[in-house]
């Protein structure tokens, strides 16, 4: 491959670029989907192409293409080189990027079980079992079981002579169950909803235990139909880390990407309230229990990598310490206008992307004393949710409703009863200021999501996150009405 | 074999492949070969930013072997690769069990397929990165003279989409999008919002999106707050189109009528009178489409009459379930989701805008929507914010903006509360197809929090 890398370089400086890198990436990719007890999809994709990203007059060009070769390589060079020069005639700050060593080596995900070499026969089977056994229970109308792996092999190289060659491999399951009657529409999922992702091979999968689980999840589909509405008022809630990563995710994650902080997103995903005026200068983020890493090492998490897509090391950022706001998302453009140096945040969603400052593995850490089921002891009165049903939150990261496919009420310190249809809002920082509870190491697991969706044209981010499960005070439920 | 570079070129090696299908046991099969050629400037802090091409291709086959079926794709094309991907098909087909929902692929429709020369536009497919950046200044030139400053992203993009099947569909076509979309931020907390949709890139009025978005930068200056509750609104095409988008989503599939989630029920009354929506890929007003992923011709289907619902859309797939025809709305296989209004279109009304928030004793201006996402989906209650353009109105006049609320909101309440309706329409993308939608005015829209801006 090298040849073609030094090529596009070549070919791109010689049209003018100050600093150009190339990315030559190839993926596979496997899914399979089961819906009430039936295979219903199964498809294999394979996807090839290069991206050259250029800087010519301070000004950034990118194209790519699917063609691998060298006429194309060529072309796609010269057209970035084009592209550029356009942008460069809508400029008011040159690009700066940060020195970084030049990155050179290779990275793979550690699979113990290849999952593009484990049996379709056998993939399709443990996820039909689980279904079937779903679909089985009385009053569930329609279930739906997924599966799906993910390879990408990635060479990039950059004029300043990196060079690195990454192979990364995410695994994916989980089944829904939903059970209808009249205008009620109640679901479950395991082991949560989008199912349960990791960077690993198919011993992850068979560790999720799928069929271990979906009878008692396909009950309490049908029990909240008949379950009382959930109450609304200012409450205690504990937040289960099937919950707890997804809200990390939307009121951690997004607001420190210090791309959005500079209004490189405004048009699409919005901006910001974490200004950096708040940097060093003691915001209050969260309560002292608050502790968030960006950590790009931790094992199995879906932003776990060697090299970012613009070459950086892959490495733990604080973001969060004590309660305090402390750093960004950043990208080797970006850091420099904060004084700090990359953090190897850029991620690119294949060969035809640029990247983008993205969430790596946004983990918030346990703290020793208590895991869940000792914080829920330690609740007089409260809900503990479970699972997300549906998310919402402002162009600034501010204002948050997020809706959970179950409520349990919390009394005396024991689970109770049932409720369907809760959902619980509040504004990032008070949010989170109002902790008094954080899981410790009993209770931390490694989700993620695969569907994290930024900048234009649109990308699919692979984004991870550790936590332990939370309690929070006087937290607004309900809207007040239905 | 190698990468064609026209349809005709993509048609013939989808021939190929089906034959590759029928000698490795298929009693079936599908190819379907999405070419796109697309680029997007972006520019934010009034320069631009990024700015991209692609140039990108992909070919998949759904392989038939009676009930079984294996999906598989690729994106290259030399002989091996192809050859490689039809056994992967097949692999996957001897593989599965049978599924009994599935009796055939679609035949050749008794009409052809319609030409749709309203679909594309020599001019965006020619598009150069200079006219884009000439329409990112014209933006930012607009913005500048009005004091504040031009986010956004001006996109063009040619596809190509051939459909071919064992059977004897043979569906080709090219179509072109274009878009415009500005954020324009003001110095004192303002914001506001402009976009524009087209086949053809060179109708895009960039200066006339740019003066929009910042004079309704200007005009949401140091907003102030107000409590949430419920208010009357008037929402703009920008934050109608999502409601079309979420009810597609929700309801207007036969699958989610089928599974028991959707809304729909045949007959029934869910929005007022002044409601009609269809879905039409042949509306020039849109981003026609002629045909579907599974080649077949797109019907005009009523989806509501008057407030009624009067249809729902339909794939192969789902028809067959219901005993009907297929009304072109299939998307690629494997499609676990359902068929897809991708062309909707709201009648237009006969209400200036004037007219729309004149209407309003005490009441709501909202320009567009974020981040929605369905709270209930059989009741389509949704929570999303307002953004980029919240105003007060009294007595039928503007008095000001107020910052952003958030609403949990049932759509069918609230189509069903319509008041009255603009006569001007825009086309706008949704989150997956293109909608022609005029502003609303709606009697009660329950917000049920604030935030800081």
């Amino acid at each position: 491959m090298r040849d073609l890398t030094d090529r596009a370089l070549s070919t791109a400086t010689v049209q003018g670029a100050t600093y150009a890198d190339v990315r030559i990436v190839h993926q596979v990719d496997e899914s399979i989907t089961v819906k009430s007890g039936r295979v219903e999809g199964v498809a294999a994709g394979e996807s090839e192409g290069f991206g050259i990203r250029v800087l010519v007059d301070g000004a950034w060009g990118f194209a790519s293409s699917n063609r691998l070769e060298a006429g194309e390589i060529d072309r796609v060079a010269a057209q970035a080189v084009r592209i550029a020069r356009a942008s460069a005639t809508a400029l008011r700050h040159r690009v700066q990027l940060d020195d970084r060593p030049p990155a050179h080596g290779t990275y793979a995900t550690p699979v113990g079980e290849d999952p593009f070499k484990v049996s379709l026969e056998t993939k399709i089977g443990d996820l039909l079992a689980a279904d079937q056994l779903a679909s089985s229970v009385k009053g569930i109308a329609f279930t739906e079981s997924t599966y799906a792996a993910l390879r990408s092999h990635t060479i990039f190289a950059a004029s300043d002579g990196s060079y690195t060659d990454q192979t990364i491999t995410h695994v994916g399951s989980g089944v829904e169950t939903n059970a209808i009657e009249g205008d009620e529409h109640q679901r479950r999922s395991y082991p949560d909803a989008g199912g349960g992702w990791q960077s690993a091979g198919y011993e992850y999968i068979r560790g999720l235990h799928l069929a271990d689980h979906v009878e008692a999840l396909s009950n309490e589909a049908v029990a909240l139909l008949s379950a009382p509405q959930c109450p609304s008022g200012n409450m205690t809630i504990v937040l289960d880390p099937s919950q707890l990563y997804l809200q990390v995710h939307e009121s951690c994650g997004h607001p420190t990407e210090l791309d959005r902080v500079f209004g490189t997103e405004a048009s699409y995903a919005g901006t910001s309230f974490l200004t950096t005026d708040k940097l060093d200068a003691g915001f209050r983020y969260g309560s002292d229990l608050i502790d968030i890493v960006a950590d790009a090492t931790a094992p199995g998490g879906l932003g776990t990598f060697g090299w970012d897509d613009e070459g950086v090391a892959a490495q733990s950022v604080p973001l969060i310490k004590e309660g305090i706001f402390v750093g960004y998302l950043s990208s080797r453009e970006t850091a420099p206008r904060i004084g700090r140096q990359s953090g190897g945040a850029m991620r690119a969603d294949g060969w035809n992307r640029i990247p983008l400052i993205r969430m790596t593995n946004i983990n918030l850490l346990p703290k020793p004393g208590m895991n869940l089921d000792e914080i829920v002891a330690d609740t007089d009165d409260g809900l503990y949710l479970r699972s997300n049903r549906s998310w919402s939150i402002d162009d600034r990261r501010l204002n948050f409703q997020f809706a959970t496919e179950v409520a349990y009420e919390i009394k005396g310190g024991k689970l109770g009863r049932l409720f369907k249809n809760p959902t619980y809002t509040g504004i990032t920082y008070e949010f989170w200021r109002s902790c008094d509870a954080v899981g410790d190491e009993r209770s931390y697991v490694m989700l993620g999501t695969p569907n994290c969706g930024k900048g234009e044209p649109g990308q699919t981010g692979h984004v991870g996150h550790a936590v332990p499960g939370a309690r929070f005070r006087n937290v607004q439920v309900g809207v007040g009405k239905w | 074999m190698s990468q064609p570079s026209s349809a005709a070129g993509w048609l013939s090696l989808a021939e190929q492949v089906l034959e590759l299908a029928a000698t490795a046991g298929a009693s079936q099969a599908e190819v379907i070969v999405q070419a796109d050629d697309a680029a997007l400037t972006r520019f934010a802090n009034s320069e631009i930013h990024q700015n991209v091409a692609e140039a990108n291709a992909r070919l998949s086959l759904r392989f038939v072997d009676g009930q079984r079926i294996g999906v598989a794709a690729t994106g290259r094309f030399d002989t091996a690769a192809l050859e490689a991907m039809a056994q992967t098909a097949a692999r996957i087909a001897r593989n599965v069990e049978p599924n009994p929902a599935f009796i055939t692929l679609p035949s050749p429709g008794p009409e052809p397929i319609p030409e749709l020369p309203a679909a594309y536009s020599a001019a965006t497919a020619e598009a150069t990165p200079e006219l884009r950046a000439e329409g990112a200044r014209a933006v930012i030139a607009a913005a500048d003279a009005a004091g504040v400053t031009a986010y956004g992203s001006f996109a063009t993009t040619t596809e190509t989409i051939i459909v071919a099947n064992s059977l004897g569909v043979r569906a080709s076509g090219e179509r072109t999008t274009s878009q415009l979309i500005t954020v324009s931020m003001g110095p004192a907390g303002g914001s506001g919002y402009a976009e524009m949709a087209a086949v053809d890139a060179t109708r895009i009025d960039a200066g006339a999106i740019g003066r929009e978005a910042s004079e309704r930068a200007r005009a949401t200056a140091n907003a102030t707050s107000i409590e949430p509750g419920d208010y009357p609104v008037v929402l703009e095409a920008y934050a109608v189109v999502d409601i079309l988008d979420m009810l597609g989503y929700l309801g207007f599939s036969a699958l989610a009528v089928q599974e028991g989630r959707s809304f729909v029920e045949l007959g029934k009354r869910v929005g007022s009178e002044l409601v009609t929506i269809r879905d039409d890929g042949a509306d020039p007003a849109g981003l026609p489409m002629a045909f579907d992923y599974e080649g077949v011709a797109k019907q005009r289907v009523e989806l509501l009459t008057k407030g009624v619902c009067t249809g729902v859309v339909y794939d192969g797939q789902t028809a067959a379930r219901d005993g009907v025809r297929s009304t072109g709305h299939g998307l690629p296989a494997p499609n676990t989701y359902g068929p897809f209004p991708l062309n909707m279109v709201m009648e237009a009304g006969t209400s200036s805008r004037d007219e729309l928030i004149g209407g309003l004793e005490r009441g709501l201006l909202v320009t567009r929507f974020h981040y929605t996402n369905p709270v209930h989906p059989k009741l389509a209650i949704v929570t999303g914010m307002t953004r980029d353009g919240t105003f007060l109105v009294e007595d039928g006049k503007i008095v000001g903006p107020v910052k952003n609320l958030r609403f949990t909101q049932s759509y069918l309440d609230a189509i069903a509360a319509i008041s009255a309706v603009g006569r001007d329409r825009r086309c706008l993308k949704g989150f997956l197809g293109g909608s022609v939608v005029p502003a609303v005015r709606i009697d009660s829209w329950t917000f049920t929090g604030a935030t800081e801006h």
